[in-house]
């Protein structure tokens, strides 16, 4: 073991920090602990499935204490009887199997687990315990001690049994199980040999059939009657309109024929045709188990809170059971739940979930503290002002046009063609209906039925499931997880993005500043620092910070020069700070870095490099959406930053700052006024108005399994970059669907031509289907794929 | 000839258990988590031979993932 990770978690080693434990070397303290207790209980095959599979575990000193409140726990609890508990658990950490090793180990760990079950997609472990011998708060603590610490949150507390709905696979089974019977009864009639057999048996067969095609026709095609009778009374053409028609004309039809002898029928077809378009609808539901769209405050909001009782005691209380002037104890990372006022002597409140602002606030004793707001440091006491449900947050989230629309005013693609597919259909239908009507009537009746039968759209209707369900699952491999289908199409649409800035185009990591050049000796420090103290400049303002405190000088002169630099005069010596023009010294002019160029008494020093902190890929990703798009960048951070981004970014960005929550929401919103189609790309809580606001809202996230705000979609944000790829692809995801209309189209007039020509037969219906539907499935599929591999 | 009666009936009636067996499987849940099972098959009783054979434990086991 020569690299210099750590063997528990694989984070590099930080030399002063190393600790070595069994020949094995570890990052930290915590990491060695969590090894021990591996090693201990023979768990050391922990090791052995995933290299460095651990996480640090958290400091968690009394974050659980309200585990010790019945009421709380049997809320939490899946199943509970006298000596049997049954609890589903939240782990983000779960993503390897020595995690589902070492989970499903847990009653090697503590007495009274008797078994624990992982849910890997979902991220979740299912222990069933005996609260005689161990408590669900002895069990938290014992999964946080190994780094397994469970999320809960106000969320687990509200929601209720899960009803998972499986409805569409038993209508599958069901489909799948007539298509295929149907066709093997179906075989001897297709080579129509006229035997002694044969025609002795075929009403059984026959009616055996129509007994099979009931089950399909009544109850797996049931939706499909349903969605066509809403977009009737709705005033919409939809495609179901001409698939329900189809089944049912399919089915009379068959079923005239068989009563009368005129022929087998299409049930063959029917059933088919039903399980595959059930299959396309099945394809194209790809879902992320462990992620959620759908977030409001409830998942970032514990469950419970420390109160202080009057006598001085502490108690775990129920957020939604606080009330005011109750006294809360708020401690290190906790989140506050309400409205109150700070009694302690200071806090330094996180607003960054409300406003995006990540620098921490500093408050006082007596000034006001609003719900959302992160605690960062020492415990803190504050006294409640609203209820949980009164607080400005709160308040803000059940605001309507905060919550994401069920449904948007949104066509699909296939409701677009199908509002002149299905007119066209029909009267094409009733044409040919009247023109044979003159000639012979049967064959009227005949041609009618085929031209509907044949038109069935069923590879209209498949291609866009199977193309869009394809395009979910590679956006998902490249960690770009869309909430559904409708969301690709909605992405081709965009013509403006919008981006957050803190989060969003920036890193989380702090800016760094870097010196180059001849060293700087103290004296020198002494002077640079107390020159900048002088400017307001926001460049100044961060070197100011980043050096060391000086002690303070008297600045004889100053002068700043807007746009270039500052030139000051302290005890005789003379400082010149600012760009390369402004001392012009010519060194290279890398627009690309922000410098500041230090020259002091005449002789020019060196140069401070601001990396900044936006994302390395921002630029070229803004030079390459802008040739198509309109760009914004929208900021609840004061205009500091205005220079350097309109150095960075392409001319024609808009950049606003100072945005409220409720304003970035009003901004896209007067945008989609002026006919924008809309992508919002932001990350925290302060964005999620406008998110829902946006035709698109995208959610970005250092961690997927950290929460996001309710949004369409959710990037990595590590593939910040390809979001110019995503929103290409998005776009070829459409021209392919458009080209297997195409397709799709040339089958029917195949099957068409057949079916006005009066020659249809059920066996030419029995190969049209299947092959178009084969043909179309595998095209879009390869299509996307190749597209996917363009760059 | 009526032996064919007596034939599709049983072939009919072993298709309807096979469907009732998937709807039931999918009821129970069997087809909820498509990932776990698959992993946890490959788990030996590690703990088991942990005891048995303490230095070949790095050579029996697989890396998976």
């Amino acid at each position: 073991m020569d690299t210099a990770n750590c063997f528990h978690c694989g984070n590099e080693i930080i030399q002063k920090d190393e600790v070595i434990f069994d020949e094995k070397r570890f990052c930290c303290n915590g990491c060695k602990t969590v090894y021990e207790i591996f090693s201990q209980n023979d768990l050391t095959c922990y090791y052995d499935f995933q290299a460095s599979p651990g996480a640090t575990p958290q400091d968690i000193q009394g974050k659980y204490d309200f585990l010790d409140n019945e009421e709380i726990v049997s809320k939490l609890l899946e199943f509970q009887e006298n000596s049997t508990h049954i609890v589903s658990l939240y782990i983000p950490h779960i993503h390897c199997s020595s995690c589902i090793w070492i989970l499903e180990n847990l009653q090697k760990l503590q007495q009274g687990i008797v078994t624990s079950q992982v849910n890997f997609p979902e991220k979740k472990v299912r222990v069933t315990f005996n609260p005689e011998q161990t408590s669900l708060k002895k069990i938290v603590e014992m999964l946080c001690s190994i780094g397994y610490e469970p999320y809960i949150s106000l969320e687990n507390f509200d929601e209720g049994k899960k009803k998972v709905d499986r409805t569409l696979i038993y209508k599958i089974g069901v489909a799948f199980f007539c298509f295929g019977n149907i066709m093997l009864l179906s075989f001897p009639e297709y080579f129509e040999v006229e035997e002694y057999w044969i025609n002795q048996y075929r009403d059984f067969f026959r009616w055996l059939i129509f007994g099979l095609s009931l089950p399909t026709f009544i109850y797996s095609a049931s939706g499909y009657y349903v969605s066509a009778w809403k977009s009737i009374k709705s005033g919409l053409l939809n495609i179901d309109i001409p698939i329900a028609l189809g089944i049912v004309v399919m089915f009379i039809r068959s079923t005239v024929d068989i009563v009368f002898d005129y022929g087998q029928g299409f049930f063959d077809s029917m059933a088919g045709l039903i399980f595959f378009m059930l299959l396309g609808k099945l394809f194209q539901i790809k879902t992320y188990d462990f992620l959620s769209f759908e977030r409001d405050y409830k998942s970032y909001f514990p469950i419970a809170v420390t109160k202080v009782l009057p006598d001085g005691n502490e108690e775990a209380v129920q957020v939604y059971d606080i009330q005011k002037g109750d006294r809360l104890l708020i401690r290190n990372q906790e989140l506050i739940p309400v409205d109150g006022i700070l009694i302690s002597q200071k806090a330094s409140i996180d607003y960054s979930f409300v406003t995006g602002e990540a620098v921490p606030i500093e408050k006082k004793s007596g000034d006001k503290l609003f719900a959302g707001g992160k605690q960062l440091g020492k415990v803190i006491e504050m006294e409640v002002l609203f209820s949980v449900s009164q607080s400005y947050l709160t308040q803000l989230w059940s605001n309507d046009v905060f919550q994401k629309k069920v449904e948007q005013q949104h066509k699909t693609i296939t409701d677009k063609i199908s509002r002149y597919f299905t007119p066209a259909l029909l009267l094409l239908a009733f044409v040919s209906f009247f023109y044979w009507v003159f000639i012979d009537v049967t064959t009227a009746f005949n041609v009618f039925t085929a031209i509907l039968i044949v038109a069935c759209p069923c590879a209209l209707a498949l291609t866009a499931p199977f193309t869009l369900g394809n395009v979910l699952r590679i956006l998902g491999s490249r960690k770009f997880y869309l909430k559904n289908a409708l969301v690709v199409e909605q992405l081709a649409k965009v013509n403006s993005i919008v981006f957050d800035k803190t989060g969003t185009i920036t890193t989380n990591e702090k800016t760094s500043i870097t010196y180059e050049g001849s060293e700087l000796n103290d004296f020198e420090f002494k002077l640079l620092k107390n020159v900048l103290r002088g400017s307001n400049h926001p460049l100044s303002r961060r070197l100011y910070d980043f050096i060391p405190n000086q002690e303070r000088m008297e600045v004889s002169s100053f002068e700043e020069v807007i746009g270039k630099g500052i030139f000051a005069e302290i005890e005789g010596n003379i400082i010149k700070l600012g760009s390369s023009q402004f001392l012009k010294t010519m060194t290279e002019n890398t627009h690309k870095k922000t410098k500041v160029h230090v020259e002091i008494n005449g002789i020019y020093k060196g140069s401070y490099v601001f990396n900044n902190q936006y994302r390395k890929e921002l630029e070229q990703l803004f030079e390459d959406l802008s040739k198509k798009y309109n760009l914004y960048v929208l900021s609840g951070d004061n205009d500091g930053e205005r220079k350097i981004l309109e150095k960075m970014l392409p001319a024609n960005t808009t950049l606003v700052f100072n945005q409220k929550p409720e304003q970035k929401l009003a901004y896209i919103n007067s945008l989609q006024q002026n006919g924008k189609n809309v992508m919002m790309i932001g990350d925290g809580l302060n964005d999620a108005g406008a998110l829902a606001q946006s035709n698109v809202g995208i959610s970005i996230s250092e961690n997927v399994n950290v929460f996001s705000p309710a949004c369409d979609g959710i990037l990595d944000a590590s593939q910040f970059g390809k979001i110019a790829f995503f929103m290409r692809y998005a776009k070829n995801a459409m021209k392919t669907i458009y080209m297997s209309f195409g397709i799709s189209l040339l089958y029917n007039v195949v099957g068409l031509s057949y079916a006005v020509t009066g020659n249809l037969s059920p066996l030419v219906a029995a190969i049209i289907m299947p092959l178009s539907t084969v043909t179309i499935v595998s095209f879009v599929t390869i299509m996307s794929n190749v597209f996917a591999n363009r760059k | 000839m009526s032996v064919i009666y007596f034939l599709i009936s049983i072939s009919i009636f072993v298709a309807v258990f096979f469907l009732y067996a998937f709807i039931k499987a999918v009821r129970s849940g069997q087809y909820d988590d498509d990932y776990t099972p698959s992993v946890r098959m490959l788990f030996e009783d590690e703990l088991v031979k942990k005891e048995t054979n303490k230095n070949q434990i790095n050579i029996t086991e697989e890396k998976q993932l």
